[in-house]
């Protein structure tokens, strides 16, 4: 299974750039601020959906395979799932923490496979 | 042509050389090069246009490891076809050995190619589901041949790895 390193900044904070100013013999460093943006509970309770959208050129058995490896789902649950996918033109793989969801859609887009997260209404 | 199981490895022999050849074309065909179309699809969105912090996020952090990764699969698969240089006899047919520890870089290479192909040429689905197109007329066809080419080969190793676990 195709497991890729996380290299990005926490969604919660902005960080300003300390600067440094070089005068002379002494290096100022300014305080960097830091932004809150807090994130409603709302926010970080409401679920997300992982969708699979149709895509002519993925091969049916390749789609099922991916969905194997990817959710660990049996043979029956991903061939359902890429029957949807082929018939409805879209499926929802998963929901849960976005997080985790932000991690399937990167390894599907490592399968090459249409994927996006997207908040469940 | 013909595709077998040999030990720990994919064979395909009795391969022409007009099929060597598109072989050959793999990690070029891979590369969306000047097409917008094929580094779009590619590199597709992870969320609709409105979520613009992911997207934007997306493609600091994320569309670099997925470069990583799909270059990595294409140079295993431009390894393997180092054998294809038949040097002493240009037009004979000759054998491709994919060994089997390599068909997850060529699943992902081929498929790279066949999307790659497909969004440059804007393919409809009636024409990607017509596999029997002949004659070859024109860069096009070619190329609509190539993706349908790339595909059989994309379940015969799928259809290996299955047998295999």
């Amino acid at each position: 299974m195709v497991v890729f390193s996380m290299r990005r900044r926490p969604r919660e904070y902005t960080y300003s750039a300390a600067t440094v100013i070089l005068d002379g013999p002494r290096a100022a460093v300014e305080t960097p601020t830091i932004q809150k943006q807090a994130a409603t509970k709302d926010e970080i309770q409401t679920p997300w959906n992982v969708v699979v959208h149709n895509d002519p050129v993925n091969l049916m058995s390749y789609v099922t395979m991916v969905f194997q490896r990817v959710f660990g789902y049996p043979r029956e649950r991903a061939e359902k799932h890429m029957l949807e996918v082929h018939h409805n033109g879209r499926s929802i793989l998963w929901s849960g923490l976005r997080e985790r969801a932000e991690l399937y859609v990167q390894q599907l887009h490592g399968y090459l496979l249409l994927a996006t997260i997207e908040k469940t209404t | 042509m013909e595709i077998c199981r040999q030990d720990q490895a994919l064979e395909i022999r009795e391969l022409d050389p007009f099929l060597a050849e598109l072989l050959r074309q793999i990690p070029e065909s891979a590369r969306p090069k000047d097409s917008a179309a094929a580094e779009e699809r590619l590199f597709s969105a992870p969320a609709a246009a409105e979520e613009t912090d992911l997207c934007a996020e997306w493609k600091i952090y994320v569309v670099p490891e997925l470069r990583r990764l799909f270059q990595s699969a294409t140079e295993t698969v431009q390894q393997d076809l180092e054998q294809l240089r038949c040097t002493d006899k240009p037009f004979a047919n000759c054998t491709l050995r994919i060994p089997l520890a390599h068909t997850d870089a060529w699943l992902n290479a081929l498929n790279q190619a066949r999307l790659a192909i497909a969004a440059t040429y804007q393919f409809s689905d009636h024409e990607l589901c017509d596999h029997y197109r002949s004659p070859l007329g024109n860069r096009r066809d070619l190329s609509l041949f190539q993706v349908n080419f790339y595909g059989f080969l994309q379940e015969f190793i799928l259809r290996e790895m299955e047998g295999n676990s």
